[in-house]
């Protein structure tokens, strides 16, 4: 018998899991997850969490409950695995061998990583992160009662997981404060790593004008070295200071330290593998999956459902000993919550920018491309159904895995 | 693709000016491209310019973020916003004839 170890039951892990058992034979596979408990978090709801559209104990469910009862979960704290001897060993003393090897353990926000951030006093004080249960529980805590002033959202480096969220979060804030009657109490300067809010030319076009619109200060290019707590601000590396009274901040997104320590990262702990195959760029047993490898798409639960069905294939194709054909394209679908009940959607790939045009029936919908609508939004909260009861057993989605042209609006040159 | 000729040599450029063809480079275009936004290329700002020639080409063709030039390469970040005032990954990247690193939506 085989054994396929699983790191890390999330978003990632629990779809492969589920599919991998349907595909493989059972008695030649054995296969395993390994995550550290047993809680698993929907994390886009973590998003909702501060201004009390969901409460804290809405997002998280039994992570056993989703991942099929033929396969056993290893709850414990990866140490290091030995891509030499084929092991994984944990913390706690279990060894677990290997002949396929699958890294999702996804990425974390690190606020030790920029000095002054996690300062004892100010941290979930009045410097905050959403990306996290902890920090988005004590957020909406803060925010229940805050008077108002200058609310800094801040951006340390890209990538993070769900590059929108920070913007969503913003568009949130905004509304959140003009229902309560306080907008004109607020300030908001939304602080980014990237030359402008958003990048890519057509999106920028459909939504640049929404920061304008609604008040909402831009401080781009801004590469943050620390926060000083004391004088409340932002200070970056080429001396721009950003004074706060609340920070809301997107640490840096780093990927599990024990795959630096086995040697298996890049600079932010990330596992390089081919972006079209999935498999290491070092060893021919271990693939990564979801938020933990380097592949130049965005980290999102969407992406990770896309890549998983070009994986599987993948994989399937490498145990019969054949090559690999499925070639992931990085499609990603996300929705971008714009405040007041509205939402807006993107579709895009690797090669294709998001563009303008009716999801997913071509001329119909009934969501909107690059558009901000009530649909979109219901189709955003409706995500969390589809999250629990489509994405994680593994059953199929109405959306292909490779990004489709047809209800696009392509620009003529 | 447009051509474009920096001190009498044809190059291939994308339409913001960064290059293509890692292998049209030379130092002495570098030196070009450096002028042409104003950097001086002192010898303390030819080692990230190096750095990132190399790890290009190591990495299959990928242009490193700051963090990697910082973390893998050694430099040190603040150095590299004196040298590359404001925008230094983008700007290395245009001097070392690469692509401009990747943004996101
Ligand atoms: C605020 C926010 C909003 C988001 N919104 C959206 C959205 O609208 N749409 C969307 O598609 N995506 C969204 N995402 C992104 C999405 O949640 C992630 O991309 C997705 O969860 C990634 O899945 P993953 O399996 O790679 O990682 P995760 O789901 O994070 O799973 C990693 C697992 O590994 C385990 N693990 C890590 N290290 C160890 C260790 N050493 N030992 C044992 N176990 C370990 C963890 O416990 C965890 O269970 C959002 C994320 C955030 C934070």
């Amino acid at each position: 018998m085989k054994n396929l170890v699983i790191l890390g039951g999330g978003t990632a892990g629990t779809m492969a899991a589920n599919k991998l058992r349907k595909a493989l034979d059972k008695v030649e596979w054995q296969i395993t997850v390994v995550d550290r408990h047993d809680k698993h978090d929907y994390q886009p709801g973590y998003l909702f969490i501060p201004f009390g559209t969901y409460t804290p104990e809405e997002v998280t469910r039994s992570r056993r409950k989703y991942v099929s009862d033929d396969i056993p979960i290893v709850y414990g704290d990866i140490d290091r695995v030995d891509a030499e001897a084929r092991t994984v060993s944990l913390t706690n003393g279990t060894v677990l061998p290997y002949d396929q090897l699958v890294i999702a353990t996804g990425v974390t926000p690190r606020p030790d990583q920029t000095p002054g951030m996690d300062d004892e006093g100010s941290w979930y004080v009045d410097v905050f992160d959403f990306y996290t249960h902890e920090g988005a529980t004590a957020l909406a805590k803060k925010l229940e009662t805050w008077k108002g002033g200058k609310l800094v959202v801040q951006v340390v480096e890209m990538p993070i997981k769900c590059p929108v969220a920070p913007l969503e979060f913003v568009f949130l804030a905004e509304s959140f404060f003009t229902e309560r009657g306080m907008r004109d109490q607020v300030e908001i300067t939304y602080v980014t790593p990237l030359p402008s809010a958003f990048t890519k030319p057509i999106c920028s076009e459909h939504m640049g004008h929404l920061l304008t619109e609604r008040k909402i200060a831009l401080e781009s290019d801004y590469m943050v070295e620390r926060v000083d707590s004391a004088e409340k601000m932002l200070v970056s590396y080429d001396e721009r200071q950003v004074p706060y009274d609340l920070l809301v901040t997107v640490p840096l997104n780093m990927g599990a330290d024990f795959v630096a320590r086995s040697g298996l990262g890049n600079e932010l702990n990330l596992v390089p593998v081919d972006k079209h195959t999935l498999l290491s760029r070092t060893y021919d047993d271990i693939w990564a999956l979801g938020d933990a490898n380097d592949i130049p798409a965005s980290k999102a639960g969407s992406v990770a459902h896309f890549e998983i069905e070009v994986f599987i294939d993948n994989f399937l194709e490498h145990i019969a000993g054949k090559p690999l054909t499925g070639s992931f394209d990085g499609h990603a679908n996300c929705f971008i919550e714009t405040g007041y009940g509205k939402a807006m959607l993107i579709d895009f790939n690797y090669d294709t920018e998001p563009l303008p045009g009716k999801f997913p029936v071509p001329g119909v919908g009934p969501m909107s491309l690059l558009k901000e609508t009530k649909v979109n939004h219901m189709g955003k909260l409706a995500f969390r159904w589809a999250y629990w009861n489509v994405l994680m057993p593994g059953r199929p989605m109405p959306i292909g895995a490779a990004m489709s042209m047809t209800g696009k609006d392509v620009p003529v040159a | 693709m447009p051509v474009t000729t920096i001190e009498g040599h044809e190059i291939h450029v994308d339409a913001e000016g960064f290059m293509t063809e890692y292998d049209e480079w030379t130092e002495e275009l570098g030196k070009a491209l450096a002028d042409a936004i104003g950097v001086e290329l002192t010898d303390d700002a030819w080692g990230p310019i190096r750095f990132l020639r190399e790890d290009f080409k190591a990495e299959g063709g990928h242009t490193p973020t700051l963090r990697r030039v910082s973390t893998v390469g050694g430099f040190d970040t603040k150095k590299l916003f004196e040298m590359f005032p404001k925008k230094p990954a983008k700007k290395m990247a245009y001097i070392a004839g690469l692509p401009k690193p990747a943004g996101c939506v």
